[in-house]
């Protein structure tokens, strides 16, 4: 599967012309140069940004103010709020989608008749744009004529009144959650069913012929076998739930008071509606390096989980 | 024995169509309900109970969204901005790829592990420093400013995808361009591009679709309506005191259906550049 080699592979090749000369530069100095004016320059400004009370405007002076403004952070119940609610959205969010998608994916690794068409069906949701889902979740949540507030209440009556979705933190959290399954069910789904399709068939008959049932044979044979990917796709879902951004702020705005707000959304007002870049930054930096810390230990804890199989 | 089994398969089988279509109802309720939405009048759009099949059905929300929302224009933003940076975002990691693939050169090392960087790097993190450079490079409320980034963004891993594919094409048939005089940029263009369609397809497309579905960086550097991409618009008529929900999701539905119809006729390229989804957020 190319998604987990693209991270893995070192350069290498099978034969090379030796005498490159300035050949090889030709080719990159296009592509690269804009590389680095672009990503790898910003990585270092928004560092540097951080620490300073930023002048955004014209001929106004941006003064150094060391860590001032990680300080602020750490007595801005704003942004602990936001932390534990981007939190949250993960807690929720990615063992959901590796559940689902990891049973879809087994329910379609038979070679089935209406499998494509199935498979097309589930992702669907994973190539449609993140505002034009978020709007559509707003609208289906909607408290009085909404269509999820109609199933609950007119139809099935589980609820005895239509529920504010959107109008507190939890719900509202809740909510922009439920469309991030539902928008990521499908992405884990294919990876997951690449993955299954590699497992051999020997391995999941030598299991039933041992008196293995189905639940065994999954537990001790297929996950086993699928463990790398498994961690790939953790690793992934728990980068992306932490950068949530465009479902909440479209969703909530981070409103009612701020009460919805995750870091991306928080960053975002600091930013480009208080003009508080330094701040800003600050935020960003930090979310950055707790995304960075976490997938480096997940990293070393799958890798330890892996020796430990082949031993 | 036998025939217990043969009805526990059947159970099975049953089993597993049921939750599939259940699943994919799930998946699919929503947009059928988008779609409804979008051809009922105003006055309807909040009924109870919802009705899929709208009983008045109208295009004016269509027709409203093309003519007097000017549509049309953010459309045409959208595909001239897309199509210029997928090509160029093509071209240039195709052209970075080649060189790791078939070269060996000083601070190959370097560059390779900043390209894993930037790979890496949650592009909203950057995004306080690009908007000041675009400001110092007067790209603010401009196109090329769009473009200009999008192709960055794209890059590494594009790059990526395309050595692999470079590396896995043979050797003997550049040597053999080689006896024949040809210098590297006629072996790249007559050669390995032709060879790498598939490849190309695969970047192509999650290129395109990440710059037509692309939201946070056209808000932030966009501000003036004549400039406005396809997914700015519709979260901007959302955005209006008293939402009109049948426009909003008649401009949904122009904006998505490209989106499906190159996703149906490209699946296969799809699953191969899976992993640039999750990498991009």
């Amino acid at each position: 599967m190319a998604s987990t080699s693209v991270l893995a592979n070192v350069p290498h090749g099978p034969s090379k012309s030796s005498k490159a000369g300035f050949v090889p530069y030709i080719f990159l100095a296009p592509g690269f140069l804009l590389f680095l004016l672009t990503i790898i320059y910003p990585i270092f400004r928004a560092l540097q940004i951080s620490f300073y009370n930023w002048g955004v405007f014209p001929g106004s002076p941006s003064t150094f103010v060391g860590l001032h403004q990680y300080v602020r952070e750490m007595h801005d119940p704003v942004f602990w709020r936001a932390l534990e609610n981007a939190a949250v959205y993960m807690v929720f969010t990615v063992p959901l989608q590796i559940i689902f998608g990891l049973a879809v994916a087994m329910l379609l690794v038979r070679k089935i008749p209406g499998r494509g068409l199935f498979r097309a069906l589930f992702y669907i949701p994973v190539v449609t744009s993140w505002v034009v889902v978020s709007l559509l979740f707003k609208f289906l949540f909607s408290t009085d004529a909404g269509f999820v507030n109609w199933v609950l209440h007119s139809f099935l009556h589980l609820s005895s009144h239509n529920i504010g979705w959107l109008d507190t933190r939890w719900p509202s959290m809740i909510t922009i959650g439920i469309l991030g399954v539902w928008k990521g069910v499908g992405w884990s789904m294919l990876i997951f069913l690449a993955a299954l399709m590699g497992v051999p068939d020997s391995l999941t008959e030598a299991a039933a012929i041992d008196g293995a049932g189905p639940w065994r044979s999954f537990f001790s044979v297929t996950l086993p076998s699928i463990r790398l990917t498994l961690s790939f796709v953790t690793i992934m879902l728990v980068i992306g739930s932490l950068n949530v951004f465009t479902s909440a702020f479209i969703m909530t705005g981070g409103g009612p008071q701020q009460q919805t707000e995750v870091v991306l959304s928080y960053m975002y007002h600091q930013a480009f509606q208080f003009l508080d870049f330094g701040y800003g930054s600050a935020l960003a930096f930090t979310l950055a390096i707790i995304v960075f810390g976490i997938s480096f230990v997940q990293m070393r804890l799958f890798r330890g989980g892996v020796t430990r199989v082949v031993r | 024995m036998i025939v217990g089994s043969k009805k526990r398969q059947i159970t099975f089988r049953v089993l597993r169509y049921v939750t599939l279509i259940v699943g994919a109802a799930i998946m699919i309720i929503p947009f059928l309900y988008l779609f409804a939405t979008s051809f009922k009048p105003q006055l309807y759009l909040f009924e109870i109970p919802p009705q899929f099949i709208p009983k008045h059905p109208t295009l004016s929300n269509y027709t409203d969204a093309w003519t007097s929302n000017s549509f049309g224009h953010y459309f045409a933003n959208s595909v001239f901005v897309s199509v210029i940076s997928t090509v160029f975002a093509a071209l240039l990691s195709a052209m970075m790829a080649y060189a790791f693939a078939r070269f060996n050169f000083k601070g190959q090392n370097i560059m390779f592990w900043l390209l894993l960087v930037g790979l890496m790097v949650p592009g909203m993190m950057l995004l306080i420093p690009q908007y000041l450079l675009a400001n110092q490079l007067h790209l603010i409320n401009s196109l090329i400013g769009l473009i200009l980034f999008y192709v960055a963004t794209n890059l590494a891993f594009n790059t990526f995808l395309l050595r692999g594919f470079f590396e896995e094409i043979p050797w003997e048939l550049e040597e053999a361009m080689i006896m024949d005089g040809a210098g590297a940029f006629r072996r790249f263009w007559r050669l390995i591009l032709p060879l790498s369609r598939p490849a190309l397809a695969t970047v192509g497309i999650f290129t395109f679709l990440a710059c037509w579905d692309e939201y946070v960086w056209a808000l932030t550097i966009i501000n003036d309506p004549d400039k406005r991409t396809l997914p700015i618009a519709i979260s901007v008529f959302q955005g209006q005191h008293l939402t009109n929900w049948g426009l909003v999701f008649a401009a949904s539905t122009i904006a998505i259906v490209p989106v499906i119809v190159v996703f149906a006729l490209f699946q296969r390229q799809f699953i191969r550049g899976l992993s640039a989804d999750a990498l991009k957020g």
